[in-house]
């Protein structure tokens, strides 16, 4: 028979090298599928990824409006900013003073105090009361509590000692306080985030 | 996997006949933990601490199960849940304090199981395999016990959580994202608290999963012993049952006679006060420590307190505590000495109870202290030597030293010679 030895060869079809480069069929097929499966696995990644993200309603929960009419120069407030403490201070002249003797190239994290206030109210300073350290609420905002060596704020996890600016001055804490985004929508208000 | 001359599983009677043909697990329970297995003849009250570890694995599995049956883990109430389960559920007092001791106990027989290794070099070849499965176990642990801190929400809990993810900010970069995606907000909250219980139940089962390898490595070349002479003939070894079952049981019986004692007479003695007020954001307690097992850890995070060489002092405090357990994983290569026990080994031994263990109790008792002078200083110092002992001193001493002779084998040491061995067996045949 005329094609005795095409049934004998045991290739298939689409065994055979068929295109310009002798690439098979087959092995197009296989990379095509293991790429969609491995696209496929790598998107379904994402989602299981993204859900640790904050929800809706911890986003939702992200600003906060405050008055700091009451807030007399040398006290300080507590307030909650996304569910962490927000420290609010209204600075005496000589704490003013205080920070603006410093020269700033010697801080660890320079600032000067006209940085981290708003222009006409550098009298109030808006911080996080957060240690920038491990988190922890530094000491200092509230009536007798520790300033640590520079009358700011002092946290007592580790050791960190904050200036009246909030500027970190000694201790393990690599940056000052945290100044938050936050806009004066009149004279006595402020918004946060 | 065995030696030759262990002992094969004869299954008593036809059903056990019939359950080894289908399923052969009497077959495998006969060689890892009965007459099957045969193990070293000299092993002393040191190497308990391995069975001791996994009978404490069960009691946590067990008591954690009892107690996820009653807790709520949502920021509202878990903190109330959890005095719940102490005032009103029926012997839900027992169940947590067993549970909290527990894993206090589960630490203690596992350091003293780390540090048995570390004498006796346990993680040398053929036995690498042990010991790396080992450290990843007991990073498991640390992750586990972490998360089960944080659920009674009490002070403690809540600052620890915001602690320990505060480590991760440290990374320079992607360190916020990757502490919020953590915590799935900016502080714990409900969202963080409710994925660490998930974690919680779901880590011991993979710590089980590990001690599974553990244990598989471990049969390939046997046991270790106080010797460090590998197993040579049979009279070097005697069946696992019922030599050391009874052992380990009698150690298991004086662990639990202390394990009890602290349970039931006196269950705070290793937890903190501050865990008895519920979690609040904004107050700090006035010392915030992990449980003691961290603490050495924990001392080595706060020991940095200026930057170092161009690197903040948080992140070299984070990095470190991290390359305190990595530098573990390369125990086996760091130790060049053939020769395995402490015993034989007079440089290393002085530099092991003089030099690691001191460093060790002061970096223990560090970790629980006030972060001010004159502790810093001294975790720093104590710091430097921990990583010295194990980057320097070890190789070198391990170079220099000049080994004690060893015996000529387990049965020499044991009984003077090997031809004792054969005249005690011929005296006294083994039942088959």
């Amino acid at each position: 028979m005329a094609d005795t030895a095409a049934t004998a060869d045991t290739t298939l079809v689409h065994d055979n090298p068929s295109g310009p480069d002798g690439v098979r069929r087959r092995d197009f097929i296989n990379v095509a599928a293991v790429s969609a499966a491995g696209v496929g696995g790598v998107a379904v990644l994402l989602p299981l990824i993204s859900q640790m993200n904050p929800s809706r309603d911890v986003l939702a929960d992200s600003s906060t409006e405050l008055d700091v009419a009451a807030i007399a120069p040398g006290q300080a407030i507590k307030a909650v900013y996304r569910k962490q403490p927000l420290f609010v201070r209204r600075l005496t002249p000589a704490e003013i003073q205080q920070a603006n003797a410093v020269p700033t190239g010697s801080l660890r994290d320079p600032q000067t105090l006209e940085e981290r206030t708003k222009s006409g109210h550098t009298d109030l300073l808006v911080t996080m009361g957060v240690c920038t350290h491990l988190g922890c609420v530094p000491l200092g905002a509230a009536e007798g509590e520790a300033k640590g060596d520079y009358g700011g704020y002092f946290c007592p996890c580790h050791g960190s000692h904050y200036d009246t600016a909030g500027r970190i001055r000694k201790g393990p804490a690599p940056l000052n306080l945290e100044v938050p985004d936050y806009q004066f929508t009149s004279d006595t208000k402020i918004v946060v985030g | 996997m065995s030696f030759p001359w262990a002992r094969q599983y004869q299954p008593s009677n036809g059903l056990m006949r019939y359950f080894d043909e289908k399923l052969p697990l009497p077959r495998l329970v006969y060689n890892a933990v009965g007459a099957g297995y045969p193990v070293p003849r000299n092993l002393g009250y040191m190497w308990n601490f391995g069975v001791l570890a996994g009978f404490f694995l069960v009691v946590q599995i067990v008591t954690g199960i009892v107690l996820a049956m009653h807790y709520a883990s949502n920021a509202q109430v878990a903190f109330a849940s959890t005095e719940f389960i102490m005032r009103d559920v029926n012997w839900g007092w027992m169940m947590r304090y067993l549970h909290a001791n527990g894993a206090s106990f589960f630490f203690i027989v596992v350091y003293i199981h780390i540090f048995r290794g570390l004498f006796y070099s346990s993680y040398k070849a053929p036995r690498e395999m042990i010991w790396l499965l080992g450290v990843v176990i007991f990073l498991l642990m640390m992750a586990t016990a972490f998360m089960g801190y944080v659920l009674p929400w009490g002070q403690m809990s809540f600052w620890g959580a915001k602690v320990i993810t505060g480590l991760f900010g440290a990374i320079p970069v992607v360190g916020e994202p990757i502490q919020v995606w953590l915590l799935g907000g900016y502080a714990p909250d409900n969202a963080a608290l409710n994925r660490f219980f998930s974690l919680h139940f779901l880590l011991p089962f993979v710590i089980a999963g590990v001690v599974i390898l553990h244990i598989w490595a471990l049969h390939i070349p046997g046991s270790s012993n106080p010797t460090g002479v590998e197993v040579k003939s049979e009279s070097d070894t005697v069946p696992f049952h019922p030599y050391y079952t009874a052992k380990d049981g009698f150690g298991l019986g004086v662990a639990l006679l202390v394990f009890c004692l602290l349970t039931f007479f006196s269950p705070n003695l290793l937890g903190h006060p501050d865990n008895y007020i519920e979690a609040n954001p904004l107050s700090t307690p006035a010392l915030i420590v992990p449980e003691w097992y961290f603490y050495p850890f924990y001392a080595i995070l706060r020991a940095f307190t200026a930057d170092f060489f161009l690197v903040p002092a948080k992140l070299m405090g984070v990095l470190a505590m991290f390359a305190s357990i990595l530098v573990w994983f390369f125990l086996p290569w760091l130790d060049r000495s053939p020769v395995r026990s402490g015993h034989y080994r007079p440089l290393f031994r002085k530099f092991f109870w003089f030099g690691l263990i001191p460093c060790m109790a002061l970096l223990f008792y560090l970790g629980g202290a006030h972060a001010e002078e004159p502790y810093i200083m001294l975790s720093q110092i104590a710091t430097a030597y921990y990583f010295l002992h194990f980057l320097v001193i070890l190789p070198i001493v391990s170079t220099i030293e000049r080994p004690e002779p060893l015996p000529t084998s387990i049965t020499a040491a044991v009984l003077g010679s090997d031809r004792e061995a054969a005249k005690g067996e011929a005296a006294e045949p083994v039942a088959a």
